[in-house]
């Protein structure tokens, strides 16, 4: 019921990753948060070179909480991800192709990729301790002064999450919803 | 007239960091595992099962809930008989400081908030005193994240909106939030009082246990009434759709000015962790 997915994910790959579905992600992901966003794109707009390879990455928005001895790292769920809209679109145009978050897009950042081929995947916010446990190994590659917000290279194995918008712009938020709806809608019209 | 020294409250603000955020309120994990068992969308089971199975993976490591460790909320009723020996405010930090560093928790405060340099070590925390009659300290740690945090609105309504104002303004607040604060969500409700009492209001409501409704028999009833529209909505766990949209509302009211109807919402994700002792 659960694909696996190895990741990087290419542009050609983009198209078969479909919303709704739920995927498990093993490969090499990289963590950025707001501030993070903002140095990258920062980068991009004076055409300097960002500190890792942007073509076919997925970033996961995340700050962890600090490794307990033995820990490869800390708790690390989800932040929301709208504070990243501002920066995505410059991200994608540059070869993102996968991001992970969790809560609404702009309409900006879902036209990007649609238009650059990139989909957006929810982990499950709030499950830090569980998704923890897939993230095999981390390693600050930038920005090391923003503590857990620093630019980390994460090696995951099954990190579980779900695609909620797809490259064509479908949409989990607001379809898993109207199913639900329309269901328990005729459920009570049965009844 | 009793003396506490603030070291004592350093050693338990510490503790009580480290706590609230490793173990989740027993009515908290009641609400879910009764929110579970009433969920009949099989992709909402899915995400409750998860989230019900990253409670016990934290509470069996001893580690974070959630990697959004908060910004600290202290909340302090105290004796007006207690003399603290020590600086209350600093010994209040200090055990933040402690607790978070020690606790491996993540420090999530900057200094300024346009110059956003963070202070690295989670303080200050939110300090909120109140005195009351005797001689003890009672003291809540509440952690507090922002992704439901900035999902909280306020609103200075007429009072000719009524009581059909402040459920409107409930819904749409929920409805706008959506999939951003985490849902399954925790809803607190402050009306009355002024702009800011509103506000205390509704994060003093997030502090009362799930367990227990408003002593108040109209506010208990408005209370279950907004739970059950809330969970007509279909937002669902995450947002994926489904019933479990919220685990429960908590409604806190004080008196007002005749000519206005302060209602604040504050929004709480699934992990709604608060701590108690008294002293």
């Amino acid at each position: 019921m659960e694909r696996r997915i190895t990741l990087p994910i290419t542009r050609e790959m983009v198209d078969t990753i479909k919303s709704g579905e739920s995927l498990l992600l093993s490969g090499i992901i990289y963590t950025a948060r707001d501030a993070a966003h903002k140095r990258l794109v920062e980068l991009i707009e004076s055409g300097k070179e960002l500190p890792f390879d942007i073509k076919d990455a997925t970033i996961y928005y995340v700050g962890p909480t600090p490794a307990k001895p033995g820990q490869a790292i800390g708790s690390a769920g989800p932040t929301t991800s709208y504070r990243m809209d501002a920066y995505s679109p410059a991200l994608i145009r540059e070869g993102e192709t996968g991001m992970i978050g969790k809560g609404k897009r702009s309409k900006e950042v879902i036209d990007a990729m649609k238009r650059y081929g990139a989909v957006y995947f929810a982990a499950i916010g709030g499950a830090g301790a569980l998704l923890s446990n897939c993230i095999k190994s981390a390693e600050i590659v930038a920005y090391e002064d923003l503590g857990a917000e620093a630019l980390r290279r994460l090696v995951v194995e099954d990190l579980p999450v779900v695609c909620v918008i797809d490259s064509e712009g479908n949409n989990l938020y607001e379809t898993g919803r109207r199913a639900y709806l329309d269901t328990i809608a005729e459920l009570r019209e049965t009844e | 007239m009793r003396t506490i020294n603030a070291a004592l409250l350093t050693d338990t603000i510490a503790a009580l960091c480290v706590e609230a955020n490793c173990r989740l309120p027993e009515d908290m994990r009641n609400r879910i595992e009764d929110a579970r068992a009433e969920e009949k969308w099989e992709t909402a089971q899915g995400i409750l099962d998860k989230i019900i199975e990253n409670y016990n993976i934290a509470d069996k490591n001893f580690v974070p809930i959630c990697q959004d460790t908060g910004v600290c909320c202290v909340f302090m009723k105290i004796g007006q008989d207690v003399h603290i020996e020590g600086d209350l405010t600093e010994a209040v930090n200090e055990g933040v400081r402690r607790g978070y560093r020690d606790g491996y928790l993540r420090k999530s405060v900057v200094a300024d908030p346009l110059r956003r340099v963070n202070t690295g070590d989670n303080t200050p925390a939110m300090i909120y005193t109140e005195l009351v009659p005797g001689e003890k300290i009672e003291l809540t740690v509440a952690p507090k994240g922002f992704g439901s945090e900035n999902m909280s609105r306020l609103a200075m309504l007429k009072p000719s909106d009524g009581i059909e104002g402040v459920k409107a303004f409930i819904l749409k607040t929920v409805e706008e939030a959506g999939p951003n604060p985490c849902p399954p969500i925790v809803v607190g409700v402050g009306i009355g009082g002024t702009f800011d009492k509103a506000a205390l209001l509704a994060k003093k409501a997030l502090m009362r246990s799930t367990d227990e409704r408003n002593p108040d028999e109209f506010y208990a009833e408005l209370e279950s009434e907004m739970l059950d529209k809330i969970n007509a909505l279909g937002i669902g766990p995450q947002g994926f759709g489904g019933r479990t949209t919220a685990l429960a509302v908590n409604i806190e009211t004080m008196p007002t000015h005749i000519a206005g109807l302060p209602v604040a919402v504050n929004i709480n994700c699934h992990v709604t962790r608060h701590k108690s002792i008294v002293l």
